[in-house]
């Protein structure tokens, strides 16, 4: 007498794990639960891939080069201060390359000196070969740069969590990706180009001061179309003045909704930038005109106060990524840390534009490089057609397998059941995303699932053709396809294993489907269908077998 | 008992000349298919070529010619034009190796929104992919391909012994070449999806290439006296059935999922529809032939047994 009790006692047990750890995985039956259960079950279940449920995946790559540029700026800047405290007539201060700086000076006796200041940036060194007596070229270290280049991802990286957190997106997955790609996952999210503008836009916020001792500056147009920018700055080329740039403040006309452009000479120089924020709120102006209100923490206060005061009657532009919001005329000297950026917002606009000012600027531009966007119809659509497929195809095999081989087939869809089961349950266990694709491997799984009962049957077939007696055929058929369906089994599941270590998104959800329905299937028609037998032969003498 | 097939004795060794004429042409237009591939002349999807496409799904039917008239004229005249006529889907595909800052995504929207005003539409999903990503998915999926290729040989030539494993692998590629090869002549779109279902393919070949093999195996450590085509017959008609009774399940799934699995999913099934029939079709007429030809021949199969 073989044992049957144990058997049925572990095909019992996962049974009772995968329905628990599938509950979680259908909200209206979980929510019906009594509390008490809730504490004992698992909490999350299967999630559904964006395909499914709709959604967003972006995969962003950090334009690490353009950040080195932006810290070699910084520098230039910091030199430039330092120069003139020092009281060093310098003629100019430059980045004459990507990571290159080039200081200009009329008198031969100032290298000494201006080498001396230099000392206070370590991690820039003298390319001797290149300066001259009325020049110094100093290049970035290449370790600095390297450095620069890392923390660009991670601060992008931050930066996009910190926003997304603040978007508020229900399991967002933001993580690097190889050396300076970045991958952020949104699933459910409806507003997808808004998510996205959010996501890329650098909000670098800068304060600049307007040039406006130049002639040039009297000359610029007052308002041009859209669109027509370079023209503008075709015609000034050659008569900007040094140190001095055109940025554009973008306008609105609130009857056409026609868009105008105003350019303006500002000084390159940045007074003060983005980093000294501590805040940054919506509040509705007079006009009930939204604007957003930013607050400096203590350092940034001081400097905007030493700012304005030795500004005073002069005009500053706040400029966001190169775009001006408005400008200015300092009044008097601003204390308490608090400036307001006005323009032409939609209420939506100045919320966004708080949160990427709260959540800080990105080191350097992103690039976006792949853009999938899933809208939530489609995901429906295909979880409904998906569904409606599975259960037709079940349903024909487990036709098909009580035709053919009657009794023995009944137990073979039983196993096929237990299969699905514990695979949609295992998935869950493993809070797996589930894809299309994947569904598509549970689909297959039961094209292939009956393959190893087939196998056995066959085998039975076999045994009992050549006369043996029903116990012993059963027991023979299962020796010997137990081997054959080992092999085949192990050879599938090599295929599954590449397809998981070398796949991506869905890919990856399909090959763990894969992998878990051919382990699962193993166990299903080893010991799931072989217990029913066993049992139906314990019970009493089994003449004739109905296969 | 209920049987399709009894006990049957077919010589399919015999045959096999024939057979592998037929499957020579089906290598060659798979090795074809390859080929146009590396060269960039075959129709790969956008997630390996770079490019975007969007699916809009509109309120009512969308004539395709007037569709691409309306964004020929708008300046986006390079698109592939798909519908799925039930559902008043049109799928836009445009290739291009330029980067995604250019918004082709948001152009198409743009286009169809100004020039049907009266046709409202939701966009069901968009893809926009960089011609980098493109690349690095081609090369991966490629890894794929050799790293499980060599797995099987090794793990066949490890249980078996090494021509069963050259065989294996061989007829499986054969199959998967043959499914590429009608892509190619059809001109589907290869995409990520279709090379997932090749590699899962592959690997129910293998399945099917494995029982038949374990067969004769078996039949060769007993019968050491009849000659190796007998015993590779006799071994493929011992699992006939076995071979036509698997394939119909997985034929009876995948025609549900063809027909009705959605537009997604339907070259998907339809390339793993083919494939279980090439699988099944060359576990017999080439895997086992295979071993007949592998010189140094007879005797020595399966001395380790």
């Amino acid at each position: 007498m073989k044992k049957v009790g144990g058997r049925f006692a572990l095909l019992g047990i996962v049974l009772v794990l995968s329905v628990a750890f599938f509950l979680p995985s259908y909200p209206r039956l979980y929510q019906a639960l009594p509390d008490w259960s809730k504490k004992v079950l698992p909490t999350k279940g299967i999630t559904l891939g964006l395909d499914l449920q709709g959604g967003i995946h972006l995969v962003l790559e950090v334009e690490e080069e353009r950040a080195v540029e932006i810290a070699v700026d910084r520098s230039v800047t910091a030199m430039q201060d330092q120069l003139v405290d020092k009281k060093i007539p310098v003629e100019s201060v430059k980045r004459s390359g990507p990571s290159q700086v080039t200081l200009f000076f009329q008198n031969a006796d100032l290298k000494a000196q201006i080498q001396k200041v230099l000392e206070d940036f370590p991690s820039f060194y003298e390319l001797e070969q290149k300066s001259t007596g009325g020049s110094l070229v100093y290049e970035l270290r290449e370790g600095e740069i390297k450095r620069i280049k890392d923390s660009a991802i991670n601060q992008a990286l931050e930066t996009i969590r910190n926003r997304i957190d603040q978007f508020g997106v229900a399991e967002p997955l933001i993580q690097r990706q190889g050396l300076k790609q970045i991958v952020v996952q949104l699933p459910g999210i409806t507003e997808p180009k808004r998510a996205k503008d959010l996501i890329k836009e650098t909000a670098l916020l800068e304060f600049k001061l307007l040039d406006e001792s130049s002639k040039l500056a009297m000359e610029l147009p007052q308002r041009i179309p859209k669109g027509k920018e370079e023209e503008v700055l075709k015609q000034v080329q050659g008569q900007l003045p040094e140190g001095d740039q055109i940025l554009f403040e973008k306008s609105i006309e609130k009857d056409t909704g026609r868009e105008f452009r105003t350019p303006y000479l500002v000084k390159k120089r940045v007074m003060l930038a983005g980093d000294v924020l501590s805040d940054a709120r919506v509040s509705i102006g007079q006009f009930n005109e939204p604007y957003v209100s930013v607050t400096f923490d203590a350092k940034g206060a001081r400097e905007f106060e030493r700012i304005t005061s030795e500004n005073v009657k002069k005009r500053m532009a706040i400029v966001l990524d190169n775009t001006i919001y408005s400008a200015p005329v300092i009044q008097e000297r601003i204390s308490g840390g608090r400036a307001q950026i006005s323009g032409t917002f939609t209420m939506q606009e100045a919320n966004d534009l708080a949160i990427v000012l709260r959540a800080g600027a990105l080191p350097a531009p992103l690039k976006i490089i792949q853009d999938l966007t899933v809208g939530p119809s489609l995901g429906r659509d295909s979880i409904e057609k998906g569904v409606r497929a599975t259960l037709f195809a079940g349903a024909m095999v487990v036709l098909f397998m009580m035709v053919y081989y009657r009794l023995s087939g009944v137990i073979a869809d039983f196993a096929l059941a237990l299969n699905l089961i514990c695979l949609i349950g295992s998935l869950a266990g493993l809070n797996a995303t589930l894809t299309l694709p994947g569904i598509a491997g549970i689909i297959l799984t039961i094209g292939m699932g009956v393959d190893s009962n087939v196998l056995i049957f066959e085998r039975i077939r076999e045994e009992l053709r050549q006369g043996k007696p029903v116990r012993l055929a059963i027991d023979g058929g299962y020796d010997k396809a137990l081997l054959t369906i080992i092999d085949s089994h192990v050879t599938t599941l090599i295929t599954g294993l590449a397809l998981f270590l070398f796949g991506t998104g869905p890919i990856k959800g399909f090959a763990v489907t894969l992998c878990l329905g051919i382990a699962i299937n193993l166990f299903t028609a080893l010991v799931g269908t072989k217990v029913v037998f066993d049992t139906l032969n314990q019970r009493r003498k089994v003449e004739q077998l109905s296969i | 008992m209920f049987e399709i097939l009894g006990k049957t004795n077919i010589d399919f060794m015999g045959k096999r000349k024939i057979a592998f004429v037929f499957s020579g042409v089906l290598v060659l237009l798979g090795i074809v298919a390859v080929i146009q591939i590396a060269r960039g002349a075959a129709n790969l999807g956008i997630d390996f070529a770079g490019g975007t496409a969007v699916q809009l799904k509109f309120d009512q039917p969308i004539r395709i010619d007037e569709a691409r008239k309306a964004l020929e004229s708008n300046g986006l005249s390079n698109a592939d034009l798909q519908e799925f006529v039930e559902a008043n889907k049109l799928l836009v595909r445009i290739k291009t190796s330029t980067t995604i800052e250019e918004k082709v995504a948001d152009r198409v929207v743009a286009v169809f929104s100004k020039e049907f005003p009266n046709n409202k539409f939701v966009v069901d999903s968009s893809t926009e992919i960089g011609p980098t990503i493109g690349q690095k998915l081609q090369q991966d999926a490629l890894i794929a391909v050799l790293v499980s290729f060599f797995g099987i040989i090794l793990y066949i030539a490890a249980r078996f012994e090494f021509r069963f494993g050259v065989a294996a692998a061989l007829s499986t590629f054969h199959d998967v070449l043959a499914v590429l090869g009608a892509f190619y002549i059809l001109d589907k779109e290869i995409t990520l999806l279709v090379v997932t279902a090749l590699l899962t393919l592959a690997g129910y070949s293998l399945t099917d290439t494995v029982v038949v093999f374990d067969r004769i195996r078996e039949n060769l450590r007993v019968r050491r006296r009849d000659n190796m085509e007998t015993v590779i017959n006799n071994g493929i008609n011992q699992v006939l059935s076995r071979t036509i009774v698997t394939s119909l399940t997985v034929v009876l799934v995948l025609i549900p999922l063809t027909l009705a699995g959605g537009e997604v999913l339907h070259d998907f099934s339809l390339a793993l529809l083919w494939g279980v029939i090439f699988g099944t079709y060359s576990s017999i007429f080439v895997a086992s032939p295979l071993l007949l030809i592998w010189p140094g021949g007879g005797g020595h199969l399966l001395k380790r047994g």
